[in-house]
């Protein structure tokens, strides 16, 4: 293993992201507030508790859970296209690294931006509801698979696309609606019945309960189907990673 | 000596059919200067992309310090800097860090004096807090030798490096290369500019439509090649050449103080000493003679236009 390449990436893109602190910090800080005022004051003085649990809390999970996901894919993503579209990508090409230093390398940097923005978020979240976090360990885990598995997803779509419109394609078709859809900002519970069969077959939904679990012990779908979920979804990422390593697909012309 | 570089058979059929290269052999002896002279088009930078990995051959191996470019690419691309033909850099960055970041990107560890080394011979050394996008299109050229230079390779490619630079960097850029010559780098440079390779190169390779049509010492591809002109100057002036002298390839220069002959040294006689002759016959006295050879332009053209016909 290059460790030494692989730091140099991390490092590289770490420092991208650094530059633009303000901006990386500033951003999430503002759209939790809002999301807060707009869900948080707006709906939560209709409804009260979900399960026990009072409405601003509730939503804590989920919000982070959707600002997690979306800057997993797009710092991921981005930061592999950026080098293809400007050409700089000859570097990684004519360095003596494979496929999985340069995975690791840009994964693990998007992942720790979207953990970084996961945690600001959590920390925000603070100041406007009492928190609790009944299972720490799981929460810190499913964050963690949660930024791992979508910065892979990310670069799989950074790989794929040749123009910035397939870049933006996927997150703003597939996964915005899913995340939106996924119960961030409800139970499923409150759903009619025939939306709450459909809603089972958004794999977010798993993710986002799961991860309400952790704070609260309650959960839409059974614990052991959220991580079944986070697991299956890491694994097809980490198989699709492996098949582009293996075949080179759209690296090497 | 023993070739650090080793090309064998190399093709490279692109994605649309397109045969790019076909079927290349090449040998390159370690700390030799070797200028790969083509048009536009000829294959040049694909043969570049190609041992360095940025594209994969069809066929064919190549070997790096006798590490093979496929099987054994950590070591065989460890040994090899490159600066592409195209300024391809990150508008954002600053100088410093991207030179860093090659050179940790070639595994190798931090080295700031080696770094502050490279930047200060390439005159980038006040600018490397800059942003790649405030510089000029020549210090973006020179930012791109420096990251290749920033992990200490054994093995230099330069694609097109002085293409649309000013005058300035490129006698630069030919002290650079003669300074990492002296410290037994191989450099294997491509250009169109025929001065440039003349200027620089130990051993020249001719590529044309993928193929290369001959690599040679320079100084023996000149003279093998080359048609070499005879000047003769003479006692007193002439107006024309007396028509025993009609066979010869003769002309009337320097207002009839001297006559030139053009001749091929391939040829097996120059015809020189009968020429002499001739002309001692005819009472031309000489006053002084000088040879010329032409230029490797003449020579390149001269062999593109006979691969064409
Ligand atoms: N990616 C590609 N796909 C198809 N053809 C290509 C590609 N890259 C280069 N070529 C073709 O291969 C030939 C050689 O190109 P190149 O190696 O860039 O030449 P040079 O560097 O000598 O100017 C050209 O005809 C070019 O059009
Ligand atoms: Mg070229």
């Amino acid at each position: 293993m290059n460790w030494q390449a692989i730091r140099s990436i991390y490092t590289f893109e770490m420092a991208r992201f650094f530059r633009t602190l303000t901006q990386s910090f500033i951003s999430p800080v503002i759209s939790t507030s809002l999301y807060f005022v707009v869900f948080g004051a707006a709906i939560g003085s209709r409804i009260q508790e979900v399960d026990g649990v009072s409405y601003g809390a509730f939503i804590v999970p989920g919000l982070i859970m959707l600002t997690v996901m979306t800057q997993a894919i797009s710092n991921a993503s981005f930061g592999i296209y950026f080098p293809k579209f400007m050409g700089t990508i000859y570097e990684l090409l004519s360095a003596p690294v494979n496929f999985l230093e340069i995975v690791l390398g840009y994964v693990g940097a998007a992942a720790t931006k979207a953990l970084f923005i996961g945690v600001v978020i959590l920390i925000t979240s603070a100041f406007f509801v009492d928190l609790q976090i009944m299972h720490p360990f799981a929460m810190v885990a499913f964050l963690l698979l949660t930024c791992v598995s979508f910065s892979l997803f990310g670069f799989i779509i950074g790989i794929w696309a040749q123009n910035f419109e397939q870049l933006q394609l996927i997150p703003l078709l597939v996964v915005t609606p899913l995340v939106f859809l996924g119960g961030s900002f409800y139970s499923i519970s409150m759903l009619p019945p025939i939306w709450q069969t459909v809603t089972l077959f958004n794999p977010v939904v798993y993710l986002i309960s799961g991860f309400r679990w952790a704070f609260f012990g309650i959960s839409d779908v059974p614990i052991g189907l959220s991580l079944l979920a986070i697991a299956a979804f890491s694994g097809l990422c980490l198989i699709a990673v492996w098949w582009i390593f293996k075949s080179g697909w759209r690296i090497r012309k | 000596m023993a070739a650090i570089l080793s090309v064998r058979d190399l093709i490279k059929r692109y994605d649309d059919g397109f045969e790019a290269l076909k079927g290349v052999t090449l040998d390159i002896e370690k700390g030799e200067i070797l200028a790969l002279l083509g048009p536009n088009g000829a294959g040049k930078t694909t043969l570049i992309s190609t041992i360095c990995g940025i594209t994969e051959g069809t066929s064919g191996s190549v070997t790096v310090g006798g590490h093979d470019i496929v099987k054994g690419y950590r070591a065989a691309r460890s040994m090899i800097g490159l600066v592409p033909q195209e300024i391809n850099l990150e508008p954002f960055e600053r100088v410093l860090n991207t030179v860093r970041f090659s050179r940790g990107l070639f595994g190798k560890p931090k080295n700031e004096a080696h770094i502050e080394k490279i930047l200060r011979q390439l005159s980038l050394w006040d600018k490397k807090d800059n942003r790649i996008m405030e510089l000029s299109g020549g210090m973006k050229r020179r930012v791109l030798i420096a990251k290749a230079l920033s992990h200490e390779p054994e093995v230099l490619f330069l694609d097109e490096p002085t293409a649309g630079v000013d005058v300035e960097l490129r006698k630069d850029m030919w002290e650079i290369v003669a300074d990492l010559k002296s410290h037994g780098t191989t450099i294997i440079l491509t250009t169109h500019y025929i001065e440039e390779a003349e200027a620089i190169a130990d051993r020249i390779g001719v590529i044309a439509k993928g193929e290369l049509l001959l690599v040679e010492e320079k100084q023996a591809l000149m003279t093998r090649m080359g048609q070499k002109q005879l000047q003769i100057d003479l006692v007193e002036p002439v107006t024309d050449l007396p028509a025993a002298l009609g066979t010869y390839d003769l002309e009337i220069t320097d207002e009839g103080n001297s006559v030139l002959y053009t001749y091929d040294t391939r040829r097996e006689r120059t015809g020189i000493t009968a020429l002499l002759a001739a002309l001692a016959k005819q009472g031309m006295i000489m006053r002084d003679l000088q040879t010329r050879q032409s230029s490797l332009e003449d020579i390149f053209v001269g062999l593109v236009a006979e691969d064409a016909a």
